[in-house]
């Protein structure tokens, strides 16, 4: 399985992003933000960090750069595409996720692991996993998701919603909610659930002596639902 | 305008150094030359009041590959790895503009390590604030861990430990200390000595503003009718621009077309250039109208002094500037030849095609001054008696409930939460226990790092409290199973033109060189920071001293949190019950008086190697070294990490059972030990004559002894951990 991780300055998650990909099977390649497109993949990963130092507002230049043209024609064409926190944050600004990424309820970074509970199994990304609910590992200061009463219901309609914050025993309380976002809402898919933002960072939960091993499961689950 | 001495004044030289600076040049300096005396012969940039004390410290080793004097400090940790790593002050700024002075300490010491050739792969940062009740106190804490935070979250390398002190001496003067460790292949490690003349000099990275024109020099002489210079002199941080030039630097450094790097930190492009040339026995020509300005109408002066964050000088090969440019393009950064390297051992500077200043590289460098400032020795308090009335009241609950939520031992994760502790995915031991872990990348290796401070028993006896601050650095690495390498220090003190203050720096200085020498940790890189003084008041003496200690295998890193039940507790080292200058006397019995506890290097040493042994041959499932609080303290911590709890035995021979549990005698640790290898253990503490005690054995739950004290982990915990966010939400 091939993947590109696409480097906007400022990325600062790439490698791990590379690390974790490599380590579960795909043959990665890093693309330069200022490249017009990318070779054929099974999989576009947007990675965490802060691109163009998130000024203006998170991803919203990263959302008009050169490459990322290539990256929603491939959406659109059904292509998967990954974005993890500022990578979620792009997809917003590009409008092929619906919403924003409003900054932390507690107006502070957050570093922590967190739980969260898998809303939708039926797409590439959850399929099969063995778990429902998940330990991952946030680290944001904007990741408080907020949409249109609309859009929410179309989300919700359409099963687009892919995790919501929880306690380990899947409680979705707002009590577990890190950030003041929307529903508990960690992550969400597009319409055909094959692009999917999320806040989590799975690349850092990938070996039992970092934060814990749910990241694994995520990209073990991944790879064998595209093979 | 013509230079006069009021304006030399205005500049922080004195009378003296200004007379000096004439008879040297043999006639008055021009306002850019005079810029670049004030400069170069600050306290900062010179270390006039300290050169001669610094010579005293240990500073070599077998491990050492650089020690003080370059950038950073490096060391080696085995096959072609080496460290590069540096703690620095940032505190002056952080107290007027607690945000940007923070955020600017944090980028202004991760390019001191990436322009070595390293990758920042750790920060650590001590940071010091008056009392809570202070009201400054708590803007200051929030603006200095936001900075801190933007600045190192933005980059994208772990924050990793740290520590926080509250002390009313901090009212007026905070401090804030910023660590940060990189990873260089030990053959590729770049220097900012220059070398070869008619070399390019290239300025590379954010353009160059008025921001941090050195205070001192915003003097009325010369800017009195021009207000709209009078901008702050804290420098802006933009941690974006940092990110690009730590990748642009890195991507350019894989071949050798570098013959010398140096960041701008510290009095800009002065000192920088000034340095590499010096170094290099060089002379430097830069013609200033090549410099990237982004304000319009910069004069020379400023030019030079700005202190405009996130840029770097280096020194090219011949031929090799079309392909650095192209680096540098890529990355959206400043590029710009601005002079070369020269024979003439001067520094010229060109202006609008005339000459603007023309000065001898060694007037500025070697012929800073340097002092022999007077100063007090500090003698050993008289002992205290406690007396027996004042314990009958008493209880420990009450005691260690206290003791564990007050400012300076409760628990830290409101800050460090806020601290992107996690990227780069090799993080193994995150903030809050005795150091924090990074792996190598890619390899079995791991990283511990730590960094500590002691101001109270510094104060009440720098020497003693010199050796300590060692210590406690060596004994919170050998706690996670690293071997102690080598540290960095970060010299906070009053001023240095008072007797007592410049006795505090010249014994706590000793006492850092005595322990770091008989520890075999020598010190490998550091700054000093004088002058923390307001209205005549000085901070207590802080030096904060930045370990550094390897893991072999980082499967066999050890944390402090209780593993299982059944477990014996083991003390080891010596308890005395050293009550004076103990949190417990300050906080329950309101004494500051008294000696701190003694360093007794050769137990200090002998119970950290034989810690180091068992740990080697996997006896330990935890460890945690006996600091602030005592005994019962780090037990409570060890229990509360672990959602454990301990049954203590009697204690025997103390009969004062708080000065068992809370006295802060030195050189000790707590380890956790399964029953089947107590005796191995035993054996191999009883061979090095090792003094330790069986305290007691891990439980399910509850922290008890005797009848006198059973407290649940869950109230425990609560007094740990509620005191910060209280604070912080009030």
């Amino acid at each position: 399985m091939k993947s590109s991780v696409i480097i906007f300055p400022g990325s600062n998650c790439d490698r791990d992003m590379d690390v974790a990909l490599k380590k579960f099977g795909f043959k990665n390649q890093m693309i330069w933000h200022n490249d017009l497109d990318f070779p054929k993949s099974d999989l576009v990963v947007l990675p965490g960090g802060f691109s163009y130092g998130d000024y203006l507002r998170c991803g919203s230049i990263a959302g008009k750069s050169k490459i990322i043209n290539s990256v929603i024609k491939y959406a659109e064409s059904g292509g998967l595409v990954l974005g993890i926190c500022n990578g979620f944050q792009i997809l917003t600004e590009t409008g092929i996720l619906p919403g924003i990424l409003q900054q932390n309820k507690d107006i502070e970074f957050i570093c922590k692991n967190v739980h969260v509970k898998i809303n939708d199994k039926s797409n590439k990304y959850f399929k099969n996993i063995k778990k429902d609910i998940l330990e991952l590992h946030i680290a944001h200061n904007e990741g408080n998701y907020f949409c249109s009463n609309d859009d929410l219901k179309s989300l919700e309609d359409n099963s687009q919603i892919a995790i919501k914050y929880c306690n380990s025993k899947g409680d979705c309380n707002y009590n577990f909610n890190p950030n003041g976002a929307l529903k508990n809402i960690a992550g969400i898919f597009n319409k055909g659930k094959n692009v999917l933002g999320m806040m989590p960072h799975p690349e850092r939960m990938i070996d039992k002596y970092l934060s814990g091993e749910d990241g694994s499961l995520f990209f073990e689950n991944l790879i064998g639902n595209l093979k | 305008m013509e230079v006069n001495e009021k304006i030399a004044i205005d500049h922080g030289l004195s009378k003296d150094e200004f007379a000096k600076i004439c008879k040297l040049l043999k006639r008055l300096p021009n306002i850019t030359e005079l810029a670049l005396f004030s400069a170069m012969w600050n306290e900062h940039c010179s270390y006039k009041s300290s050169r001669k004390h610094l010579k005293n410290l240990h500073t070599k080793g077998k491990k050492v590959i650089q020690g003080p004097g370059e950038n950073a400090g490096i060391i080696d940790i085995g096959d072609d790895d080496a460290i590069v790593f540096k703690i620095e002050s940032h505190n002056h700024p952080s107290f007027i503009e607690p945000y940007q002075g923070a955020a600017t300490g944090v980028g202004g010491i991760m390019r001191d390590v990436f322009t070595m050739g390293a990758r920042p792969i750790a920060n650590l940062n001590s940071i010091h604030f008056g009392s809570p009740q202070n009201k400054k106190t708590k803007n200051l804490l929030r603006g200095v861990v936001k900075g801190i935070g933007g600045y190192g979250n933005c980059i994208g390398v772990p924050t990793i430990a740290g520590q926080t002190c509250f002390d009313e001496s901090y009212n007026g003067n905070i401090l804030v200390n910023a660590m940060t460790l990189g990873l260089v292949n030990k053959k590729k490690i770049f220097y900012s000595k220059a070398a070869g003349i008619n070399k390019p000099v290239i300025y590379v990275g954010s353009k160059t503003g008025r921001d941090g024109i050195h205070g001192a020099s915003m003097a009325s002489a010369i800017f009195d009718d021009k207000i709209e210079e009078k901008k702050p002199t804290v420098q802006v941080g933009d941690p974006f621009t940092e990110k690009l030039l730590l990748e642009a630097c890195l991507e350019l450094m894989t071949d050798n077309s570098i013959i010398a790097i140096q960041d701008m930190g510290a009095a800009g492009l002065t000192s920088s250039s000034i340095e590499m040339a010096s170094k290099g026995k060089l002379g430097i020509e830069i013609n200033l109208n090549k410099v990237p300005c982004r304000e319009e109408k910069m004069t020379p002066y400023e030019i030079m002094l700005s202190e405009s964050q996130e840029r770097m000088l280096i020194v090219l090969e011949n031929g090799k500037e079309t392909k650095a440019k192209k680096i540098f393009e890529k990355w959206n950064l400043d590029f710009s030849v601005i002079g070369k390297t020269t024979n003439s051992k001067k520094i010229e500077l060109y202006f609008d095609n005339s000459k603007v200043a023309d000065v001898p590289i060694d007037l500025l460098a070697e012929n800073a001054p340097m002092y022999e400032r007077k100063w007090k020795k500090n003698k050993l308090p008289q002992k205290i008696k406690f007396k027996k009335e004042n314990f009958k009241s008493l209880k420990i609950s009450d005691c260690l409930k206290k003791i564990i939520s007050t400012p300076n031992i409760s628990n830290k994760q409101w800050i460090w939460r806020q601290y992107d502790h996690t990227v780069m995915g090799d993080t193994i031991q995150k903030p809050g226990g005795d150091a924090g872990v990074v792996r190598v990348h890619g390899t079995n290796k791991a990283v511990a790092a730590s960094v500590d401070s002691s101001a109270l028993y510094c104060y009440a006896h720098p020497l003693t409290g010199g050796k300590q601050v060692v210590c406690e650095s060596w004994r919170n690495l050998i706690s996670v199973g690293s071997d102690p390498i080598a540290i960095t220090n970060c010299l906070n003190f009053g001023n240095p033109e008072k007797e007592k203050n410049m006795g505090e720096f010249v014994e706590c200085v000793q006492g850092i060189s005595e322990a770091s020498k008989y520890l075999n940790f020598p010190v490998v890189s550091g700054n000093v920071s004088f002058y923390n003084e307001t209205k005549d008041k000085g901070i207590k003496p802080t030096p904060s001293i930045g370990g550094v200690g390897l893991i072999k295998n980082y499967k066999h890193m050890i944390t402090m949190d209780f593993k299982n039940k059944n477990n014996i507790i083991l003390v080891i080292g010596k308890t005395e019950g050293h009550l004076a200058q103990s949190v417990f006397a300050r906080e329950i019995l309101s004494e500051k008086k008294g000696p701190p506890p003694e360093i007794n290097l050769f137990n200090e040493k002998n119970n950290g190697e034989s810690v180091s042994k068992i740990i080697s041959e996997s006896l330990v499932e935890s460890c945690h070294d006996v600091s602030l609080g005592g005994i019962l303290i780090a037990i409570s911590k060890m229990c509360i990490m672990g959602k454990k709890g301990a049954k203590l035995n009697n204690i025997k021979g103390l009969t004062n059972k708080f000065d068992y549990f809370f006295g802060e005698d030195q050189g000790r640790y707590i380890v956790e030990v399964q029953k089947e290898n107590l005796n191995k253990v035993n054996k191999i503490l009883d061979e090095n004559s090792v003094h330790y005690e069986e305290i007691g054995e891990v439980t399910e739950e509850n922290l008890t002894y005797n009848d006198e004290l059973k407290i649940s982990i869950e109230v425990l915990n609560d007094a740990y951990t509620k005191w910060l966010p209280n604070y912080m939400d009030n």
